[in-house]
């Protein structure tokens, strides 16, 4: 009948917002753990959450990202500043078939509200979860907040493991369903204590990380030495390692984030070599290839997550020049099999100038 | 949900054209978080302090000391609560019940000069370096938060030491340091305003009292 839709890895044939058939040592039914354990060099992006009830602008939002990405963080408001929920972006990055990380800020919820968005969001189709303590509400748009952080980024960890392996709930009450999740943690080699660093990785793989995705990474050396460390203590056999990198707009914009956004280490030579360029906005998209061709080569580093907050447009660039996917195309959303058979039609009789009656079409038939 | 809008969505045009579609928020190197400042009524009363835990102890040369002297704290620590558990018998022949009331007094009042006690009724002190993990404006109690300063401060409080960096410096003396290591469960918020010596007292205790059971039997 119809045509049909280009073969895609890891993709349900039955439907593309379907979850993926079990595979044993798959603690998920999601495209990033299959990519992550295949051993392939895995690329992740952040969307950015739009201020509006308009499905649209997901859909739009996540449209650059085609075929180049394996999963899409769903940020959790972000800088404690109010967006489009991570739940519900997550929802409609599901129905499309796209594969989400749902970020869990536990600034904003108790326990309560947070195993009851782990359960909405796994019966969704979200296969992957972040675990965040979040930012403080004073960095945020509305400081009058009051902070929850009932339970922290380990804990919660722990708590979403419980639910998942045990089948039960923080309070031992169980569940009928359990869900099926690839769970995920945010590291930071780049602040004090350093040497703490990577034992406190150590603690979240306790408490049930999978995979970790790091701050942006502007200090190639500083990573070397977390990664060696990790290394040493096992970690990297454990977990997935996702190095987080992003593009700088300009020397200036590096200079306002070293010195207001906590958390994010900014090294001299970056601006340096920022303010020496012709056209900084360029050389900030050169100089994050430049540290992915580095970090990619770092042992342990299992892929990149790319965050170009307010500049999406570049990431696709930046993971093609990067060559980190040597050829690999990620899963891309295509149009349904019967879109195209539509679109053809209509094609054929716009473009084409044919009039067609049904006298010759049963002509043609036979 | 209805097709027609999964329809519209296929069919429209590149996103480049909506990402422009950003809300005229803060621009050029000025956060939102910093509009809203800009924006609130002035007044001559600005509190120094960011978050409540700060305001409510300001100074914290103490907590620090204790910090330093964590292995001294530590042993005199082990040693108290081996006084405690000896004194079980005449916790439960007074009734902890009734003597919750005079031992929380002390307790809130020592603990608080000493390490800025928040009286969350779950201590772990000895896990956290003798660094109290309740001062954290995000009361983590797993280890630090992404947002540390260069120089070892909070993001919330620019001018406070963090209270994890701390809490690592502090167990590192310690002899039994690497219960820092150790995956803590979330605090039970139903405990606060209780005493932690007490429960451990107790809880010692009944551990005890199953191992001679086990033992015998």
């Amino acid at each position: 009948m119809s045509e049909k839709r280009p073969f895609q890895q890891d993709e349900n044939p039955a439907g593309i917002h379907l979850p993926l058939e079990p595979l044993p040592g798959h603690s998920s039914r999601g495209r990033l753990e299959r990519v992550l354990r295949r051993g392939e060099f895995a690329v992740t992006t952040e969307l950015n959450p739009p201020d509006s009830a308009d499905p649209e602008d997901v859909y739009n939002r996540a449209k650059v990202f085609d075929g180049w990405v394996d999963a899409i963080n769903a940020v959790d408001a972000s800088g404690a500043n109010c967006h489009m929920s991570s739940v519900g972006i997550c929802a409609l990055l599901t129905r499309m078939g796209y594969a989400p990380v749902m970020q869990i800020a536990c600034r904003d919820k108790n326990r309560i509200a947070i195993q009851g968005d782990v359960l909405g969001g796994a019966a969704m189709g979200v296969a992957n979860v972040l675990c965040l303590t979040g930012d403080g509400v004073q960095a945020g748009d509305q400081p009058g907040a009051k902070p929850v952080f009932d339970l922290d980024s380990t804990s919660l960890l722990e708590t979403i493991r419980i639910m998942r392996d045990n089948g039960k709930f923080l309070s031992g009450r169980k569940l009928t369903t359990p869900p099926q999740l690839f769970l995920g943690a945010a590291i930071n080699p780049f602040a004090p204590p350093y040497d703490f660093r990577p034992i406190h990785l150590g603690k979240k793989i306790a408490a049930g990380a999978q995979f970790v995705q790091s701050q942006y990474c502007f200090d190639v050396p500083m990573l070397k030495t977390f990664m060696q460390k990790a290394r040493d203590l096992g970690h990297t056999e454990k977990v997935f390692v996702l190095v987080g990198v992003g593009p700088l707009a300009s020397a200036k914009t590096a200079k306002w984030i070293r010195s207001n956004v906590p958390g994010i280490h900014i090294p001299d030579a970056v601006i340096t070599r920022l303010e020496g360029a012709q056209d900084q906005k360029k050389e900030g998209k050169q100089l994050c290839i430049d540290i992915i061709n580095e970090v990619k080569e770092i042992p342990g580093v299992s892929g990149i997550h790319v965050m170009a907050y307010r500049q999406e447009e570049y990431v696709a660039e930046i993971v093609d020049e990067s060559g980190v996917l040597k050829g690999r195309r990620p899963w891309k959303r295509e149009a349904r099999a019967d879109d195209a058979t539509v679109a053809a039609r209509l094609d054929h009789l716009l473009k084409d100038d044919v009039t067609e009656t049904q006298v010759d079409m049963v002509k043609s038939a036979h | 949900m209805s097709e027609t809008q999964q329809i519209s969505t296929t069919a429209k045009g590149p996103a480049s054209a909506a990402a422009e579609a950003i809300p005229p928020a803060a621009t050029g190197g000025v956060t939102q978080a910093t509009v809203v400042k800009k924006t609130a009524p002035k007044s001559d009363y600005k509190p120094a302090d960011v978050s409540p835990q700060r305001r409510v102890q300001r100074s914290y040369s103490i907590r620090l000391w204790s910090i330093r002297h964590s292995r001294m704290l530590e042993w005199f620590y082990a040693r108290f609560a081996d006084l405690f558990l000896m004194l079980h018998p005449l916790w439960k022949g007074i009734g902890y019940g009734r003597v919750e009331g005079p031992v929380k007094f002390v307790e809130k009042r020592v603990k608080g000069i000493m390490f800025d006690c928040r009286m969350c009724g779950q201590c772990v002190l000895s896990s956290t370096g003798m660094s109290c993990p309740m001062n954290c404006p995000k009361q983590l109690r797993n280890g630090p938060c992404g947002g540390v300063r260069a120089n070892g401060n909070c993001e919330v409080e620019p001018d406070m030491p963090c209270v994890w960096v701390k809490a690592w410096e502090g167990s590192r003396n310690m002899v039994k340091g690497d219960a820092i290591l150790a995956v803590q469960k979330p605090v039970d918020q139903s405990l606060r305003e209780t005493s932690a010596w007490l429960r451990v007292t107790a809880n010692a205790a009944a551990a005890r009292e199953a191992t001679k059971a086990g033992a015998s039997a």
